[in-house]
């Protein structure tokens, strides 16, 4: 545990430092849906048909942003040579990283809810099934990314590569987090946590390949 | 190692304490036998024994007790030289204290410890990558280019430190093209070429034994 949180500390203070995710990923996934509100304008039950949709869209595409970031840095400088050296667990700084992608990408899903109440008027209800499906979601997307993350760290092609691996693999939880959101908003919470266990069994069984996996795809990036 | 190896046909034994200059032509496989004696590079065929480890069978055993300078600086650019040897100190098992002592010994103004790594020359780059080393207290240095990019200072340190670790019983392989330099630090030079090693000389007062002898590694032509 040590270990993880050293790693996930690491990702998290490189990431306040260099302001990626503020000055570059978060913009992004505000201009998106921001987009996505002028297009859809003029049908507003359209727009508030599809927003669950749209804002997990959005936080998957920023999600490969900061993956990208997120597994670009341990590529350079031969730092993946000095983890493979230090001794610690491949396990461990899966974990690590993870974490740091939980947080960072929470973040984000809070200030994108922020926005779309306010681009889109939304009313907000079923908050505590939306949080359980937010964090289930999060570690799922985190859980897989951070695998082929590793897989295409050293690759030149990396920034293409990732979203083709990643998106993908990524549906079944886009499709239960949108199916969840939408029932949630509903305010018809009961049959939305079947959604929130589907994301939770497909985080919990990526967390468990990625950890098993991570050690040879440390050896090979 | 691909379809032509780096090394083929290297048979070499090192004892405890020895330290060992490594040298040859651009390419004649000198890094590729570091990255080889630190588990990073798996054997394409053949044995090799490092700190007692058979290589073949586990490369993670060895990787924590040996220490590696490399060309890259193995630094994270975004966070700043305290911070580097906080995480790398801590990662291997030391404390934050062992990091602040090895920034001291290389040299490191303390003034430089709140800087980004981004900010730093080439040379307290090296001077940082050393300390990061060093911290972790490894058994076996293997050191790519040590001198390269440092002041006369720098360099001098370097080979204070090396001899101060020989003498602790640390094993010290380096690499150097700055042969005078070298020689002098060195009980053993090996000259590769091809990753053949074609040529040794001992310095005279250097004594070792089959005893004491550690195999680090007998590699056949791949």
């Amino acid at each position: 545990m040590r270990d993880v949180l050293l790693v996930a500390a690491k990702d998290l203070r490189i990431e306040r430092r260099s302001r990626i995710g503020t000055a570059q990923v978060l913009p992004f996934a505000l201009l998106v849906l921001l987009l996505f509100a002028f297009a859809l304008d003029p049908d507003r039950g359209l727009l508030e048909a599809a927003t669950p949709g749209l804002f997990w869209v959005t936080v998957l595409f920023s999600a490969v942003l900061a993956l990208q970031r997120n597994f670009g840095i341990e590529a350079e400088d031969g730092i993946i040579d000095a983890l493979r050296l230090c001794g610690m667990a491949p396990s461990s700084i899966y974990f690590g990283k993870v974490l740091a992608l939980v947080v960072q990408l929470f973040a984000l899903e809070f200030v994108l809810v922020i926005a779309v109440a306010v681009f889109y008027n939304l009313e907000f209800n079923g908050i505590p099934l939306l949080v359980v499906i937010s964090l289930a979601a999060t570690l799922g997307i985190a859980a897989t990314g951070s695998i082929y993350g590793a897989l295409s760290a050293r690759l030149r092609s990396r920034d293409t590569l990732l979203p083709l691996l990643m998106l993908p693999l990524l549906a079944p939880v886009l499709i239960s987090a949108t199916r969840g959101s939408e029932i949630a908003l509903r305010g018809e919470v009961g049959t939305g946590w079947s959604w929130a266990a589907l994301l939770g069994l497909f985080a919990s069984t990526y967390l468990i390949v990625g950890a098993v996996l991570f050690s040879p795809l440390l050896e090979d990036a | 190692m691909g379809r032509f190896p780096a090394l083929a046909g290297v048979d070499l034994d090192v004892s405890d304490s020895q330290i060992v200059l490594l040298s040859g032509h651009n390419g004649a496989g000198k890094s590729t036998l570091l990255r080889l004696c630190a588990g990073l590079v798996p054997l394409a065929s053949g044995s090799a024994v490092v700190l007692g480890n058979d290589l073949g069978k586990s490369r993670s055993a060895v990787r924590r007790r040996v220490g590696l300078l490399g060309h890259e600086t193995f630094l994270y650019e975004d966070l700043t030289v305290r911070e580097n040897l906080d995480f790398w100190s801590r990662a291997a098992g030391a404390t934050k204290e062992d990091g602040l002592s090895a920034l001291d010994r290389l040299g490191v103004a303390s003034r430089l410890h709140d800087v980004n790594v981004r900010g730093l020359s080439a040379g307290q780059r090296r001077r940082v990558s050393f300390a990061a080393m060093i911290c972790r207290r490894p058994e076996l240095w293997l050191l790519d280019e040590p001198h390269a990019g440092l002041d006369a200072a720098g360099r001098d340190t370097v080979d204070s430190l090396v001899t101060e670790a020989a003498a602790h019983g640390a094993t010290v392989l380096f690499v150097s093209h700055e042969l005078d330099r070298a020689d002098a630090l060195a009980d053993r030079h090996l000259v590769i070429d091809s990753g053949i090693i074609v040529d040794e000389t001992r310095r005279a007062d250097t004594s070792t034994t089959d005893s004491d002898s550690v195999p680090l590694g007998a590699i056949p032509d791949a």
